[in-house]
């Protein structure tokens, strides 16, 4: 058996083959960064500027927060586990509670834990291609803070933001070829 | 490492204790590795998640994270105990999963292990069932491929077009099954068929139903008449009510009563679109999404986008959406600072706007009135062909349609005039749109409701006499008649759409694509008018609920011309229309859209309703003849009833064609009675004859009257399938 290192088993398993697929489109980010060959355990990182210009995330405004918040030094260079991480979470099968905890994570973009206004501000400028005048994004901004704030500290904890999202409906989700894997994960 | 350490914290105090993280890959992995292998420093990085508790990268030691790793697998206070979280969460690989679920899986008792297999069984079956039967739905890729060109607001235009499709194939397998079917079958086979009726001779007027199919030399073009009108040979087929005449079938064990089974069809089929509508608004009420601003921020990019033209469309809708949200907030705020002076202004003009209103649905209706009253004139006109001037035939049809014609304009301009006026009441853009779209649905229906009114006060009995409870001069078959009007208006319907999408939308294209006109320019491309178009469908449905009580196929006829019309549109959309440059928000507006089908709904049973009760049933045809009184009456009927049956018309036609030698008879009765023979010797009938076979010359010129037979009528009649029929004839 040796030293499994990896999530590749060499046992008959259906979803080998999908995960082979899985790693054949991180291997075609960089060819040239990527082994095939992983019984060496090599720490192989995709720098951001590579996974960004994937086609699913290539049209999304929040890619570079998305890719940031699965790294794990922050700066948006995942490795192959970092990058089934996300795909996974972004599936269709995760669930709502854990895409909640990413979807906070991508929101929240200086990073100290709570969505404040000047994350919303950016948020919204992304979403709109900041087409918006300063007043409408700041009444937008309020108005936001306004519906979702419960402890009244004018800013959103994740307690807030994950009572706001249950309400809405599905938001993060990819239609991707992880939903058979993530499928294998609920079957074990 | 700040950095990290920031990231680290942030993670951990969000994430420490949350049992969802646990499922993802890398931290399977992770526990698998330390599992199956020694510490080493390149692997501290990688379980330096923060999500054991340590807060460096670099500190602790793999004892340590490994006993907080499966301490907190076994002493989470949110872990669940069942058997597949724990299995999940085990740092194993999938064979050794595999092996320990089976190990618990043995540990059960006999019964438990088949629960849970049978349960896993279950849920495998439902899953395969869901796919198998979403991708045998209807127009799937059609509806997956408008969708993707053009978003989910007129995608559920499209869905709501195939549900109504379905529902209209459900209404009509119910009728075929239950009424027509039996009906087929037992003209075709030697079941016994049993024909009541009974006329008292005072009321011989009442019984005839003269013979609608033309004699003698027909000219082509007045088949395409009967066909587009209803009339003429399509009043014998099983198109109509008139035509159905079987009393009951007698099969071996039973007797099927068929007009009961028409009845409880009829209450069925509503009750079945009722159902199925409340089934759909409940659905569809479990993804509504919430209204805030919140969610319009956070949960509104679809991540599914990969084209960059539709994400810039995204963009442009997520923009005017927030717009439009932000308008509404400064209108909001700006109503209530409005001072009392002001309030007054805007009340009194919104009433007096009202008013005119009414005043125009009120012009409308009287047209609509005006316009049926014609009609119907002057198909009595045509009728009786002692008419002095005769149209040529595209008037005569012009003048058939009339109300149709009438309706359908009134039906365009008003839209026009309301939206005109809802600019000066001053409301909020949101409450425009919506009070608009009432006013035009409540114009939609109410045109029919007029139309039906006017029929009525038709069919209902002229002052002078009136011995057959309506006006028999002009109707002899009144609900053939109701029926024919409902066929009418449903062809018409369907005409239009086709005609408008013909001559207005590509022209149109055509208009702005190749000519350079600033007045063109201006006008645009065709943008595919949501509400109206539903508006549209919803009226065409209501017409078919009405009218299926009176003509049986109108649910088959209803389904082909949904079917037609989903093609024309989808043919129209994509190549005349551009995108909405207006979000459509689908979900709150397919509320109002079922709201507004069930209104349709509602408004087609009360006619129904109120057609059954009153007792001008038509005492020469169908069902309602014989539980008009029936119903009230206990179950030995002498011949004191005044039900009588159709004589001519229908059947009489049929069987002057197979059974030549009845002819010596008049029509009706004896001709029946001659098949009846031949199916069955006991078959006999007795009724009490008036002489009106006398109205039967027009059939049958051998019509001799020697019919010196007085019937003595015993008749037991059945009455909600309680005592079988007898009927005997002695001559």
């Amino acid at each position: 058996m040796g030293n499994k290192q990896t999530i590749f088993t060499d046992e008959q398993e259906p979803y080998c083959s999908l995960l082979c697929r899985l790693h054949g489109r991180f291997h075609e980010l960089a060819p040239h960064l990527v082994p095939m060959d992983y019984t060496d355990d090599p720490d192989v990182k995709i720098p951001l500027t590579l996974i960004v210009n994937m086609p699913e995330l290539k049209e999304n405004p929040f890619r570079n927060r998305i890719v940031e918040s699965f790294s794990e030094d922050g700066l948006g260079n995942l490795s192959f586990n970092d990058f089934v991480d996300m795909f996974s979470v972004l599936s269709e099968m995760a669930p709502r509670e854990l895409k909640a905890i990413y979807a906070f994570k991508i929101y929240d973009f200086n990073v100290d834990n709570y969505i404040c206004k000047e994350d919303l501000e950016k948020t919204l400028n992304k979403l709109t291609k900041e087409e918006l005048t300063p007043e409408e994004v700041n009444l937008v901004c309020e108005k936001a803070i306004e519906e979702a704030d419960l402890d009244g500290d004018s800013k959103l904890s994740f307690a807030d933001f994950e009572n706001m999202i249950s309400r809405a409906p599905d938001f993060l989700r990819y239609r991707t070829l992880v939903t058979e894997i993530i499928d294998m994960w609920s079957q074990a | 490492m700040d950095n990290v350490d920031g990231a680290f914290l942030s993670r951990r105090v969000v994430a420490v204790n949350n049992p969802l993280l646990d499922q993802l890959p890398s931290y399977q992995t992770l526990l698998y590795r330390r599992k199956s292998s020694g510490s080493s420093s390149t692997k501290r990085r990688r379980v330096s998640r923060g999500r054991y508790g340590s807060t460096s990268s670099g500190g602790g030691t793999q004892d340590v994270r490994g006993k907080c790793a499966y301490g907190r697998t076994q002493d989470g206070p949110s872990r669940s105990t069942t058997e597949h979280r724990l299995a999940r969460e085990l740092p194993l690989n999938m064979a050794e999963k595999r092996r320990h679920k089976l190990q618990l899986y043995r540990d059960l008792s006999g019964w438990k292990q088949w629960r849970s297999s049978a349960g896993h069984y279950l849920k495998r079956m439902r899953e395969e069932g869901s796919v198998v039967f979403s991708s045998m739905q209807l127009w799937r890729t059609d509806i997956h491929l408008i969708e993707g060109m053009f978003g989910t607001g007129i995608l559920s235009y499209f869905s709501f077009l195939r549900f109504l499709v379905l529902l209209n194939f459900m209404m009509f397998l119910l009728i075929f099954s239950f009424v027509i079917l039996p009906v087929i079958v037992a003209k075709r086979t030697l079941f016994l068929t049993v024909y009541v009726f009974v006329c008292m001779c005072s009321e011989i007027e009442c019984s005839v139903y003269p013979p609608r199919s033309r004699q003698g030399l027909v000219v082509f073009h007045q088949y395409i008449t009967d066909l587009l009108s209803g009339t003429g040979f399509l009043e014998q087929t099983y198109l109509f009510y008139g035509s159905y005449m079987v009393e009951s079938i007698q099969f071996p064990s039973f007797s099927y009563s068929v007009p009961i089974a028409y009845l409880l069809c009829t209450i069925a089929y509503l009750l079945l679109s009722l159902l199925w509508i409340v089934k759909r608004y409940s659905s569809v009420c479990s993804v509504c999404v919430s209204d805030s601003f919140c969610n319009k921020i956070f949960a509104a990019w679809d991540c599914c986008i990969t084209n960059e033209n539709a994400a810039r469309l995204k963009h442009k809708s997520l923009l005017y959406e927030l717009k439009t949200d932000l308008e509404e907030e400064r209108i909001r705020q700006k109503i209530a600072e409005r001072s009392r002076q002001e309030k007054c202004r805007i009340y009194t003009l919104r009433f007096t706007l009202n008013l005119f209103v009414i005043c125009v649905l009120a012009a409308c209706f009287y047209a609509i009135y005006i316009a049926t009253i014609f009609s119907q004139q002057i198909q009595a006109q045509v009728k009786c062909t002692c008419a002095s001037q005769q149209y040529t035939f595209i008037v005569a049809l012009i003048f058939e349609y009339l109300p149709s014609i009438v309706i359908t304009m009134a039906n365009f301009i008003t839209p026009i005039i309301f939206t005109i006026i809802i600019s000066f009441e001053d409301y909020s853009p949101a409450f425009e749109i919506r009070f608009t779209l009432l006013r035009c649905v409540f114009m939609r229906l109410a045109s029919i409701g007029v139309l039906l009114f006017s029929l009525w006060s038709q069919i209902r009995c002229p002052e002078t006499d009136c011995p057959c409870g309506y006006n028999k001069k002009l109707y002899p078959c009144w609900e053939t008649h109701v029926g024919q009007e409902m066929y009418k208006l449903l062809i018409f319907d369907f005409l239009i759409i086709g005609a408008v999408t013909l001559f207005v939308e590509f022209p149109r294209k055509i208009l702005v694509n190749h000519c350079d006109y600033a007045l063109v320019k201006w006008l645009g491309q065709q943008e595919f008018a949501i509400p109206h178009n539903v508006l549209e469908i919803i009226y065409g449905q209501t017409i078919c609920w009405i009218g299926a009580f009176y003509c049986p196929l109108l649910p088959a006829i209803n389904t082909i011309k949904y079917y037609l019309v989903f093609y024309i549109k989808k043919v129209t959309l994509v190549n005349n229309c551009r995108p909405a440059s207006r979000p459509f928000r689908a979900s709150s507006s397919t509320f109002f859209f079922l709201a507004v089908l069930l209104i349709g709904l509602v408004l087609a049973t009360v006619p129904i309703i109120v057609m059954s009760n009153t007792h001008t049933h038509t005492l020469s045809t169908g069902y309602c003849a014989h539980y008009s009184e029936h119903d009230s009456v206990s179950n030995t009927h002498t011949h004191t009833h005044t039900h009588t049956h159709t004589l001519s018309t229908g059947y009489c036609a049929h069987y002057s064609n197979t059974h030549t030698h009845t002819h010596t008879l008049s029509t009706g009765y004896c001709a029946h009675y001659s098949e009846h023979d031949s199916v069955s010797n006991t078959h006999t009938l007795s009724t009490v004859y008036c002489a009106h076979y006398s109205e039967h010359d027009s059939v049958s010129n051998t019509h001799t009257h020697t019919h010196t037979h007085t019937h003595t009528h015993t008749h037991t009649h059945r009455v909600l399938a309680t005592v079988p029929i007898i009927v005997s004839m002695t001559q």
